[in-house]
């Protein structure tokens, strides 16, 4: 079987020889082992950065907005789904993209390797098909991927491509029997006390920085109001209070919306589980209102729609 | 928390009423001379789907025991359809809230229509027990840091 990055480079240089799009949107090799980085080419020389690998963990579909050019992006299950998402909130426009479609096996969490070899630097990563080999100082051991994922992509059922151009290679096997909704279950299962009390001990290490929201594909607002000043509607300080609230409003933007691919999560750098609350109204959105995001073009997002007979027991 | 309920404390309530419904039926309440406890502050909004979660997230932050959000009942929206989206919204914040462990009881939603100057009046009475039940808000009240 050919290379996956071979065949991502193929197809992008053609797209651009023939002029088909401007711009391709790809992950190139990171500075440090076990990353890579959203790479932005423009001529067919540069095509040799473009790869693909398990820690293509980035959502592409972050880059599209605002672009007049025709783009041609590499884009896993939850890139593509996404991508509907911005398409149907007219972001983006369907015409203007070729999707570069990637089953995806799951994305590396650098930060689970890194608990495993307990604070050993990681020298050197290769991929294989059985695993990873990590290089360090003293040790070269083979791991399995499998027991690395991400949270959201032990839990993903939608690792293929949902809408794309060209697929590259062949489709994967999607997740099955996964309880998809286990965390918040478990959470649920608590006392309110105790929920309230696990919220604001996760949230507590939040430095504020916005990560979350600059690494979520629908976050767009041209405004957050986080920012806004006028009206202030939160302070900017790690108080208890406002980074609650910060939370809790910044997942409700999600609601209807969300594809959970963990890119907040991803991009927390104090590790905070932003999914147990994302991934909560994702599930309300379905069980109430029979919606998932990102999974068709057609169905009208939840929150742009009603209907006469929607549950109202909680309204007096 | 016993304390400030001895030292005669009352529970401070935010009603965000829409301005063709609610709003109407707490007038109306008024001129049958209805009673009701005085503890509910009343904001007059143009539409029950004018409530953003951050209108009642921060009337809690900023010292309200508890939010009432009120618009026309279903089918009777002055703009025909800010109830249902409103619906909506609400139904996924008020689960939102119950799942993170703020008290159920501290944010209420209701139907109330201009003719229902009675039932304005019963309702805030019902809503002001429930929250004094609860006592002074705890979870979201900003606290210097």
């Amino acid at each position: 079987m050919p290379d996956t990055s071979v065949m991502i480079r193929d197809t992008a240089k053609k797209l651009l020889d023939e002029k088909r799009v401007d711009l391709i949107i790809g992950f190139e090799r990171g500075t440090l082992p076990l990353r890579s980085t959203p790479c932005f080419i423009r001529t067919s020389e540069e095509i040799e950065r473009l790869i693909w690998n398990a820690t293509c963990e980035n959502n592409l579909a972050r880059y599209l907005r605002g672009r007049k050019e025709k783009v041609g992006i590499v884009a896993k299950g939850c890139d593509t789904r996404s991508i509907i998402s911005l398409i149907k909130e007219k972001q983006v426009a369907r015409e203007q993209l070729f999707i570069i479609g990637v089953p995806c096996h799951g994305m590396i969490d650098r930060r689970k390797i890194e608990a495993r070899f307990d604070g050993k630097e990681i020298l050197e990563a290769d991929e294989i098909t059985e695993g990873l080999i990590l290089k360090g100082n003293d040790f070269t051991e083979i791991v399995d991927k499998a027991a690395f994922l991400h949270n959201s992509c032990n839990t993903c059922s939608y690792r293929n491509p949902i809408i794309y151009d060209i697929l590259i290679g062949d489709e994967v096997e999607e997740n099955r029997g996964i309880d998809e909704y286990g965390e918040v279950k478990e959470f649920e299962a608590q006392s309110a006390d105790r929920r309230w009390q696990s919220f604001t001990n996760e949230i507590s290490k939040c430095i504020r920085c916005y990560a979350c929201r600059n690494a979520c594909p629908l976050c767009y607002c041209q405004e957050c109001f986080v920012d806004s000043s006028q009206p202030q509607w939160i302070g900017k300080t790690t108080n208890l209070s406002d980074t609650s609230i910060f939370h809790i409003v910044r997942a409700f933007h999600t609601a209807g919306r969300c594809v959970d691919c963990g890119a907040c999560d991803q991009a927390c750098p104090m590790g905070i589980d932003i999914r147990k609350l994302t991934k909560k109204i994702e599930r309300d959105v379905k069980e109430l209102f029979h919606y998932q995001a990102g999974v068709n073009l057609e169905d009208v997002p939840p929150l742009a729609a009603f209907s006469l007979d929607d549950p109202q027991q909680f309204i007096r | 928390m016993q304390d400030e309920k001895v030292d005669g404390w009352e529970p401070k309530i935010i009603a965000f009423l829409c301005n063709w419904c609610s709003y109407a039926g707490a007038d109306l309440a008024g001129v049958g001379r209805f009673q009701y406890p005085p503890n509910t502050r009343i904001i007059r909004v143009p539409c029950s789907s004018r409530i953003s979660p951050l209108l009642i997230l921060k009337s809690l932050q900023r010292g309200a025991d508890g939010v009432l959000v009120s618009g026309c009942h279903p089918g009777d929206c002055h703009y025909l359809s800010g109830n249902y989206v409103a619906r909506r919204k609400f139904a996924i914040l008020n689960n939102l809230l119950e799942y993170l462990g703020i008290e159920k009881g501290r944010v209420h939603f209701a139907w109330v229509s201009a003719a229902e100057g009675k039932r304005f009046a019963e309702l805030i009475t019902e809503i002001t027990e429930e929250v004094r039940a609860l006592g002074p808000a705890k979870e979201l009240v900003k606290k210097p840091d």
